[in-house]
C-alpha cells in the first residue's frame, strides 16, 4: 500500500463510528435533504445535543446557502417543500390507517358451553401480541396464546368467556386502542344471523324472479 | 443500482473456504483495508450472503444487529456498503461533490460529471489541488475503479459506485455521467432490513 496515490495512508484512523438518524437512518448531516427535517432535528437535539449545535447553527446554516446560487437554492428549496409534503401525506396516511383500524373480540363456541376469546386487530395499534397474550393470560389467570387465522394473520385466543372483561381490560391498559374501534361479536349469533339473512335474501330473490 | 424498495432476500451462510476467498478479494481490491480485515471480517465469526434482485449478492456479518459489508453484482469488483465506507472512510479511492449534487445523488440520479469538476467538487489532483492534506489522491484514476463519493461540506460519503470514465476524461469533458448504478444513501439497499 501506500503507492496507489490515496492520501493519508499512513495515519488511518481506527474503525470509525457514525451516527446515524433515528428518524430517517441517514447520518444528520443528510436530513436536510430528505422530506423529515423538522422531525429529523427534534430527534437530534434530542439524543445527541453537541452534534445538533454544530449542524443547525446559524452560521452552518448560513455555510451551506453560500455555496449554492441564488437559482439553485430556490430549486433546491421547491424540492424540499416537495418532499416534506410528501413525507406529510404518507404520515397522515399511517395515522387515518390506525385511527380506522378495527379490533375484534370475537366469542366462539368451541365444545358446548365451552368458550374462548378470540381478540384480533391489536396488532395494527402497535402492540406485539406475544406480550399483550401473555398479559392476558395472566390478568385473568386462563390460557391465552397467538394463533394463526384461517384468513392468515394472527390473533390472540383466550380461554373462556371474557367479551366483557376483555373489551374493559383493553381500553383500559392499551390507551392506543380508541374504544369506539372494538367490535364484541359473538360467532354463534352471527352464524344464525347470517343464516338468516341468506334466507331472507333467497326468498326476495325468489319474489323478483316471479 | 438500488433506486426501488428490496425485498428481504433468502439469506444462507457462507462455507468458510468461500469466506477466504472473499477476504483475500476485499484486500486485493482495498490494500488498505488489510490492516483492519479481522476487525471488519473476523475469521470466527459467521459470514452470510444475501440474494438481492438483478443478481447482487451482499455479504454480511451476521451478527446482532447484523453488519453489512460487501455487495457484488455478478462478478464485478466488491463493492463496500456504505456503513463500511463510514466505518474506514480513509481506505478506498474518493472524489466530491459539490452540494448542489447532492439531492439529485441522494434521489437516485447518476452522478453527472460537472458534480465533481465545479469548484465544490475534487477530482484526484497531482499537486493536491494545493490543500493541504488533500484527500482525494494524487493519480488519476481509470474507469470502472471503484469510487466513495463524498460531498461539500458533510464528513461522510454519500455514494459508492464504479466510475463509468476516467477522471482525466472527466476533467477534460467535464460532462456525462460518471457513476450509474451506485449505492447511495437511503435507497433500497441502505435502508434494507438485515434482521
Ligand atoms: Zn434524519
Amino acid at each position: 500500500m501506500g503507492d496507489n496515490g490515496v492520501a493519508g495512508a499512513e495515519s488511518i484512523p481506527q474503525s470509525k463510528v457514525v451516527v446515524y438518524c433515528g428518524v430517517c437512518s441517514l447520518p444528520p448531516e443528510y436530513c436536510e435533504f430528505g422530506g423529515t427535517t423538522k422531525k429529523c432535528e427534534e430527534w437530534l437535539k434530542k439524543h445527541h445535543p453537541s452534534l445538533h449545535g454544530e449542524l443547525y447553527s446559524e452560521a452552518a446554516i448560513e455555510a451551506n446557502l453560500s455555496t449554492l446560487s441564488l437559482d439553485a437554492q430556490k430549486r433546491a428549496e421547491k424540492d424540499a417543500q416537495k418532499k416534506a409534503a410528501k413525507a406529510a401525506t404518507a404520515e397522515a396516511k399511517e395515522v387515518e390507517k390506525k385511527a380506522a383500524a378495527k379490533v375484534y373480540i370475537k366469542r366462539v363456541e368451541r365444545n358446548k358451553r365451552k368458550y374462548v376469546t378470540a381478540v384480533a386487530g391489536l396488532e395494527e395499534h402497535g402492540l406485539e401480541l406475544k406480550k399483550v397474550a401473555k398479559d392476558l393470560g395472566k390478568k385473568f389467570a386462563t390460557g391465552s396464546s397467538v394463533t394463526k387465522m384461517a384468513a392468515g394473520g394472527e390473533e390472540i385466543t383466550v380461554q373462556g368467556d371474557l367479551t366483557e372483561g376483555l373489551l374493559e381490560y383493553i381500553v383500559k391498559t392499551y390507551k392506543g386502542v380508541p374504544e369506539d374501534n372494538i367490535e364484541c361479536i359473538d360467532e354463534s349469533k352471527k352464524k344464525k344471523a347470517a343464516a338468516a339473512a341468506a334466507a331472507i335474501a333467497a326468498t326476495e330473490a325468489g319474489l323478483q324472479g316471479r | 443500482m438500488f433506486k426501488k424498495e428490496i425485498p428481504p432476500g433468502t439469506k444462507s451462510k457462507v462455507k468458510s473456504s468461500v469466506q477466504r476467498g472473499i477476504r483475500s478479494k476485499a484486500i486485493e481490491t482495498y490494500p488498505l483495508l488489510e490492516p483492519y480485515m479481522d476487525e471488519i471480517m473476523p475469521k470466527k465469526e459467521q459470514l452470510d450472503m444475501i440474494k438481492l434482485p438483478d443478481r447482487v449478492t451482499l455479504y454480511a456479518l451476521s451478527a446482532s444487529p447484523v453488519v453489512p459489508l460487501f455487495w457484488q453484482h455478478m462478478d464485478d469488483p466488491l463493492i463496500p456498503h456504505l456503513r463500511l465506507v463510514h466505518r474506514f472512510p480513509d481506505c478506498f479511492h474518493r472524489i466530491r461533490i459539490d452540494r448542489g449534487a447532492i439531492r439529485f445523488v441522494l434521489s437516485g440520479a447518476a452522478l453527472m460529471t460537472p458534480g465533481a469538476t465545479s469548484p465544490g467538487g475534487r477530482l484526484p489532483e497531482a499537486d493536491g489541488n494545493g490543500e493541504e492534506d488533500y484527500r482525494y489522491g494524487t493519480e488519476e484514476l481509470a474507469p470502472g475503479t471503484v469510487v466513495v463519493v463524498e460531498a461539500e461540506g458533510k464528513e461522510n460519503a454519500c455514494m459508492v459506485g464504479q466510475l463509468k470514465v476516467g477522471t482525466k476524461e472527466m476533467k477534460a469533458t467535464k460532462k456525462g455521467a460518471a457513476v450509474e448504478a451506485g449505492h447511495y444513501l437511503g435507497d433500497g439497499l441502505w435502508n434494507l432490513h438485515l434482521d
